[in-house]
């Protein structure tokens, strides 16, 4: 009995033991329930946030890129594009079976849909063909019954409705590189595209725009539940070009078959209305993905149409030069407008013959008919008497030998030589054949298309410091520019030299002279060689340019203004082995033509 | 054979009004409450539905409430009777349901009886508790401290504990062990043989280790280092962590739970439930519900202390204990505390057999309240 009251007892006590110890155990739980909610409570809630919200990135519309005349040069087309959801059909094969009917997929394409289904959860679209046409996705949606899961999806895709005929200046767009750098996550994104070239690249920036961002809630599965915040960004901005599409187009079109540069600028206000560089490549291409058999095609073409002849060509200048010649002699005295010199179609010096281009000679002429004939004679004795180092200065006053800086990648700064970059270059002296030749805008002087452009501009201007450029300028008063120092009267001699060229009969380009309403072009052939004449050849006889292989042929050069009287455009044409320089001032004179026209008819009838 | 001695207790015997007035209205509301918490945590894991679970569970409910209460009113002396006859049945129905389990496909831890599962091992809980209690009701202290007094209590336990752990059902068979244990410790049984035992286990688990299913070790690995697995194993209790501390103190929200609604959180409806609750209602719901429980258990203590029989007491402590031992190895597995065994919160978890076998426990505690005057004499 005793026993059993000790039984109870016991009972009692350790049943108050065992309740103590579960009370314990309850406040641990509390005390863990409190560590996780209120101590550790902020990292779980950004833990449970970053399961919940996915952010995705919008990019924004990239800016349109208009001519003067908001002409779009590079714009956003629509891009349709056909997806599969495989979960919202019951049999994907079917579907693509069906698909096929409309449209013919290639096995290829079919394994990478495949594939694509494989790797993706069900509500993914799994893309099957992009750039469809209008009437592609008419007959998709036709037969939509038939097409279970199928999905026509927008996107915006770069579009140059100019094609290769302006894009030495837009450039283009392409898939962002390894090299790129990553300043902006929109870079991150698959499929984005930035500026490669021309300017596309140049303003890069403010084309792109700022990228919204879209965040989403998203299940377990990571299915989209709701639409959290939206923040659409920027879009790009429009650029407004000085490029005149109507003059690019038809500058493009006379090369016809030729390569070469061609450069129509306003000599006033530096706006470039037309910058070719022909052949050049398709962006819309370059903008799709190209293969890389076709970029090697690009690379490998003899005409290396990759190549912006107009900034990254740098080829003698030739007879284009002797207008600086002219200027550097009158400048030093060592002629006047008077000095006449004796062309016999051959001069000595030393033991080396320099042959005028007219084998018979020119006779006695001045500078202005040496401009005229394109005399050399005249100019290796004007280029001997002045020296090397006052016509490198004069050349540089007018925009030679240095970058224009126009922003566009791979300019180049061309060459003019002076004694010290002789010695700097090769550790010797300077020849005096080598002013020679430099007189003749061959032999060491090199200059880019643009370079021969804007030196045009400034002996059309009257001489102010015009600079090229593709913004769209307003109206812009050439006396706000800085006078180049250089005596007016000179610079008309030199004009009037270049009138001579295109206007009197004799001129090396008279063939190819307008006249609209009595304005008229004046300019400048020139004509490079780019290999050797043997003597021995000389002997023989000069080989006929059309006989030669098409790379061993002569550049062909024209510089040129128009109006004379009032000059507005001035213009720069290369055409690469073009054999001789009235092709290249055939071309100029029909731009020059079709500017003056379209000025015509742009003018407000009063 | 057990005797009635009908003239003594003919006085204490609580007529049927008596039975009804004695019926604890505190405590069978705190029941109600937490039942009724749980039915509006499974509308809100069915993201806002009564169906498929909310409705379900509150007609199992219901019919556990009848349950209960036919318990209540029954006399406590037919639960001391039928004790052992009750522990044979739930004991042959986990052998059933072993060797059927081995003849169909893998674990099977119930039987089909059209209207719901049965799961023996719910009702091995409850017989278990009833059958120590008879059987240390009638057994003397000197006896209980002996080494062979806990031969067949011993037996008693490890036997059912056994076929369970093989279904593989290690949750139940800890709960089984651990409340035969704090029994054996009330009883007056000495704490050096706890000692040894522990002792034992703690020598034999690595043993115990090679027969795990690798599932079973793989819960075990993973509750040592949850990163072990971050999308395999460690994932439940990971997003489990990350609901409970991203609801705060005040929660996100009825049937705002994110990493629930969002099928972030696995298992919600079912053993997972209180995360979402406490991603729902945070510290402040988290921590009412375990005072709720806590004011069960302490209630069905002081019913114990009231009952004048061995028996009656031994019973309510041992099935509070049970009741205990859900509530604290599920929120401990949630949190993270302990590995993840599969034990659910009763009253909240959806499903059927631990509805009914909960509230026949409470059902027979109450039985305890009533009767409490009834003395019963030693067999």
């Amino acid at each position: 009995m005793n026993r059993d009251n000790d039984k109870g007892k016991v009972l009692i006590s350790r049943s108050l033991i065992l309740g103590v110890g579960k009370l314990v155990l309850l406040l641990v739980i509390i005390a863990r329930l409190y560590y996780l909610q209120v101590y550790q409570a902020d990292k779980y809630k950004m833990l449970a946030d970053e399961n919940r919200i996915s952010t995705r990135l919008l990019v924004p519309p990239r800016g349109i890129i208009y001519d003067r005349h908001m002409k779009e040069l590079a714009t956003n087309r629509q891009n349709f594009q056909a997806s599969i959801v495989a979960e919202q059909t019951t049999n994907v094969q079917e579907t693509l079976d069906a698909f096929k009917k409309i449209m013919p997929l290639s096995e290829a394409e079919e394994e990478k849909i495949k594939k694509d289904l494989r790797k993706n959860r069900s509500f993914v679209p799994i893309k099957i063909k992009d750039n469809l046409t209008w009437e592609e996705v008419a007959k998709i949606q036709l037969n939509a019954p038939d097409l279970p899961g199928i999905m026509i999806d927008e996107g915006l895709l770069r579009y140059y409705p100019l094609g290769e005929k302006a894009a030495p200046v837009v450039g283009y767009v392409s898939s962002v590189s390894d090299n790129d750098k990553k300043d902006d996550p929109l870079l991150e994104i698959p499929g984005f595209k930035i500026g490669k070239a021309g300017i596309e690249k140049l303003f890069e920036h403010p084309l792109r725009g700022k990228g919204g961002h879209l965040k989403l809630e998203v299940n377990a599965y990571g299915r989209v539940m709701k639409e959290i915040e939206r923040n659409d960004g920027v879009s790009g901005e429009k650029i407004e070009l000085s490029i005149d599409s109507r003059l690019q187009e038809k500058a493009y079109d006379l090369f016809g078959e030729e390569s070469g540069a061609a450069i129509l600028m306003n000599a006033n206000s530096g706006e470039i209305l037309a910058f070719v560089s022909t052949p050049a490549y398709d962006p819309n291409v370059m903008t799709q993905g190209i293969s890389q058999k076709e970029w090697s095609e690009l690379n490998n073409n003899e005409r290396h149409p990759l190549v912006n002849k107009a900034l990254s060509g740098q080829y003698s200048p030739g007879s284009t030069f002797k207008m600086v010649v002219a200027l550097a002699a009158l400048e030093a005295g060592v002629i006047t407008p008077q000095t006449r010199s004796f062309c016999a179609g051959k001069m000595m010096l030393g033991n080396h013959t320099f042959h005028c281009w007219k084998g018979f000679g020119h006779g006695y002429i001045n500078v202005v008919q040496a401009l005229e004939h394109s005399c050399d004679i005249f100019f290796y004795e004007t280029a001997q008497k002045v020296g090397i180092n006052k016509i490198a200065e004069m050349a540089r006053r007018f925009g030679l030998g240095d970058k224009i800086n126009i922003g566009l990648e791979n300019e180049k700064s061309g060459l003019i030589p002076d004694t010290d970059w002789k010695i700097r270059r090769f550790g010797e002296p300077w020849q005096q054949g080598e002013s020679l030749i430099s007189g003749i805008g061959q032999g060491y002087v090199l200059a880019t298309p643009i370079q021969l452009a804007t030196m045009t501009a400034r002996i059309a201007n009257g001489g102010y410091e015009v600079v090229p450029t593709f913004k769209k300028a307003s109206e812009q008063n050439v006396t706000e520019l800085k006078k180049i120092d250089i005596a007016p009267a000179y610079l008309d001699l030199v004009k009037q030299g270049m009138y001579d060229v295109v206007n009197s009969q004799g001129g090396t380009a008279y063939a190819h002279r307008i006249d609209f309403n009595g304005q008229k072009m004046s300019g400048k052939t020139g004509t490079t060689q780019v290999r050797r004449i043997t003597m021995k050849e000389r002997q023989s006889g000069v080989l006929r340019q059309e006989d030669l292989p098409w790379h061993l042929r002569n550049h062909a050069l024209f510089v040129g203004y128009a109006p004379h009287d009032n000059p507005k455009y001035a213009i720069a044409v290369l055409v690469e082995h073009g054999r001789g320089g009235s092709v290249a001032a055939d071309l100029a004179g029909k731009l020059l033509l079709q500017a003056l026209k379209l000025d015509a008819s742009e003018q407000p009838v009063e | 054979m057990y005797k009635f001695y009908e003239t003594s207790f003919k006085s204490q015997t609580p007529t049927l009004k008596e039975k009804l007035q004695n019926l604890s209205f505190s405590y069978i509301m705190f029941i109600l409450l937490l039942a009724s918490i749980g039915i509006l945590m499974l509308y809100s894991a069915a993201n806002g539905n009564w169906k498929p679970w909310a409705l379900n569970q509150g007609l199992r409910f219901g019919l556990g409430f009848a349950v209960m209460i036919a318990f209540a009113l029954t006399d406590i002396r037919i639960f001391m009777r039928y004790a052992y006859s009750f522990y044979f049945v739930a004991l042959i129905l986990l052998i059933v349901v072993e060797v059927t389990g081995h003849i169909g496909m893998g674990a099977q831890r119930w039987i089909n009886l059209g209207f719901m599962k049965l799961q023996p091992s719910e009702l091995m809980k409850i017989a278990l508790v009833l059958a120590l209690a008879r059987y240390f009701h009638s057994t003397p202290l000197q006896t209980i401290e002996s080494i062979k007094g806990l031969i067949v209590p011993g037996m008693m336990v490890l036997f059912p504990a056994f076929l369970v752990m093989t279904q593989p059902d290690l949750g139940t068979a800890l709960m089984l062990v651990f409340t035969a244990g704090a029994m054996f410790f009330v009883v007056g049984v000495q704490l050096w043989k706890f000692g040894v035992v522990i002792l034992t286990a703690i020598i034999c688990m690595p043993i115990a280790w090679h027969f795990l299913h690798d599932y079973q070790k793989n819960r075990v690995l993973t509750f040592l280092n949850p990163e072990r697995d971050p999308l395999g194993a460690g994932y439940h209790i990971i997003q489990s962590k990350i609901a409970l501390g991203s609801g705060g103190v005040f929660g996100k929200g009825f049937l705002n739970g994110t990493q629930s609604h969002l099928n972030f959180l696995p298992e919600k409806h079912t053993d997972f439930i209180f995360t979402m609750l406490s991603e729902e209602f945070g510290l402040i719901g988290a921590s009412f519900i375990i005072i709720l429980n806590f004011l069960i258990i302490a209630y069905s203590y002081s019913f114990a202390l009231k009952s004048s029989s061995y028996f009656g007491k031994l019973v309510a402590i041992g099935l509070a204990t049970n009741f205990f031992f859900y509530v604290f190895i599920n929120t401990a597995m949630v949190l993270g505390l302990i590995p993840v065994v599969g034990i659910p919160l009763p009253l909240i978890s959806y499903g059927g057999t631990v509805i009914l076998s909960v509230m026949a426990g409470f059902g027979i505690i109450l039985s305890v309240y009533i009767n409490r005057n009834i003395n019963i004499g030693k067999d």
